[in-house]
């Protein structure tokens, strides 16, 4: 699955990484949320839609 | 009420439900009835008479106030026309503020979040779990080696996270008796304007005390990078000091508000304590424990507050430009449409979507390391000290009502 992270919109919350730490990370530098693989496997799609959920700037898409 | 005021927008103006409300004696954990009760009229938003005699919107509900605090059509600038001001002090303060974290928008916001977000990341606040675990087990032994009964938040609410942000921010634990002093007066809802002024002055004078010694030997903390940010050119001295005295406020005395509150709350839970006493090694129960504890005592009771700088609408309510909003987030996080049963404690639910941290871009940038803090300390109190009881009787503590960040003033304890 294709997940896009806006990078403006992100404050480094940290929540994507705490409810799908397969998916997501945070960057060194900033804090900046990135994916741990550029192609995310379909079997994390639960845990991608928590993160979505969980994401108080709303910076998280799946393209479908 | 007989005044008049400038903002009368009914001719009801007396059916308006206060904000804020007064808390119940007989469960002062839990968030004032009367704001509870805005949940049975069944709307999303509800104006309100504020204690300045403004008429502020109230956001109720969990969905409501996240829509409300993820808007590009509110501004959290306490100078904009309308935002509904916490305290006399911010009152008089407000004309005069200068741009900082809290009180920016958009880009701008955006520009003070990232001077900070690379120091407080997950990856980085996990690291600091180990040496939370060693100065929580000695606060807690030499609790135990000293006199019984004690009070919680000097044994061990205080130190641990003032020691916490001091390691990360790079000040001397020496001075805790001036910061923690000053950060009560900071928070206070009672200060006078000049009592307010002049603690902010002596933290900022204190903060480039520290930025200047960072300048001259820097060292591996956020007091040294945000001189180097200065030296940089990309932030100055009147900035850095704004984003040190904030961060040393808040990282400390929330976390120990939440520390002393969540233990005495658990003392008058005997079950779930138990409960949690006997999944103390168990870091997914632990884990679960402390958003639930985070949910029911909401520390920051009379946030989070907006201007509107657009008209928009919120489930069929038009808000306008020019009124404020107060996003009430222990309302949200006893919304039984988001937390069924809210009144019960139950370390055992599900209340990660809680918004003790608050929502959308302002939400709380410490909020990793105050996870680990809270989980390293009712992960290990309770199993260290399973007789810990309440030393006073319940009805003499005295609870912060006078504070924006809620917690109790003394908390005698013994085993």
């Amino acid at each position: 699955m294709e997940i896009l992270i806006d990078e403006d919109r992100c404050v480094a919350a940290g929540q994507c990484v705490a409810v799908a730490p397969a998916v997501f990370d945070q960057r060194d530098e900033d804090g900046i949320a990135v994916l741990v693989n550029e192609n995310t496997p379909a079997a994390l799609a639960g845990d991608v839609e928590q993160a979505i959920a969980m994401c108080p700037a709303m910076a998280i898409t799946v393209l479908e | 009420m007989t005044e008049t005021t400038e903002n009368v927008t009914t001719d009801h103006t007396d059916d308006l439900p206060q904000f804020p409300a007064p808390r119940s004696t007989e469960n002062p954990f839990a968030p004032p009835p009367g704001l509870l009760a805005l949940h049975d009229r069944g709307e999303a938003v509800v104006r309100v008479r504020h204690w300045d005699g403004t008429t502020p919107w109230v956001a109720v509900t969990h969905e409501a106030q996240r829509q409300v605090l993820s808007s590009p059509s509110v501004s959290a600038n306490i100078a904009a026309e309308g935002y509904p001001v916490t305290t006399p002090a911010m009152k008089a303060h407000a004309a005069h503020a200068e741009p900082g974290l809290n009180n920016t928008d958009g880009a701008e916001h955006t520009r003070w979040r990232r001077m900070l977000t690379n120091s407080f990341t997950r990856k980085r606040m996990a690291l600091l779990r180990p040496e939370i675990q060693q100065i929580t087990d000695e606060l807690i032994d030499n609790m135990l080696a000293g006199p019984n009964p004690t009070e919680l938040n000097e044994a061990l609410s205080l130190p641990l996270p003032s020691l916490m942000i001091c390691a990360l921010l790079g000040v001397p634990y020496e001075d805790h008796d001036f910061f923690q002093a000053h950060a009560g007066v900071v928070n206070s809802t009672t200060k006078t304007p000049e009592q307010g002024a002049a603690t902010v002055k002596a933290l900022h004078e204190y903060i480039a005390g520290l930025i200047e010694k960072k300048m001259a030997h820097p060292r591996e903390d956020v007091l040294t990078d945000l001189g180097e940010k200065i030296r940089e050119g990309v932030l100055a001295w009147d900035e850095a000091q704004r984003l040190g005295l904030m961060l040393l406020v808040a990282g400390h005395d929330t976390s120990a508000n939440m520390i002393t509150l969540g233990t005495a709350l658990l003392l008058r839970n005997p079950e779930q304590l138990a409960g949690l006493r006997e999944n103390s090694g168990d870091e997914r129960f632990v884990t679960n424990a402390v958003e639930e504890l985070l949910r029911y005592l909401t520390l920051p009771h009379l946030l989070a507050r907006r201007a509107v700088v657009e008209d928009f609408e919120i489930e069929g309510v038009t808000i306008r430009k020019g009124e404020g909003v107060i996003s009430s987030l222990p309302a949200a996080n006893w919304d039984p449409a988001a937390f069924p049963a809210p009144g019960a404690l139950d370390l055992t639910r599900n209340a990660s979507h809680h918004l003790a941290f608050g929502w959308g871009p302002h939400q709380c940038v410490g909020q990793q390391l105050a996870r680990i803090e809270l989980q390293v300390v009712f992960g290990t109190l309770f199993r260290k000290v399973p007789t810990l009881r309440l030393a006073a009787d319940f009805e003499s503590l005295r609870f912060k009502h006078d504070s924006q960040a809620y917690g109790i003033y003394e908390l005698p304890v013994a085993w």
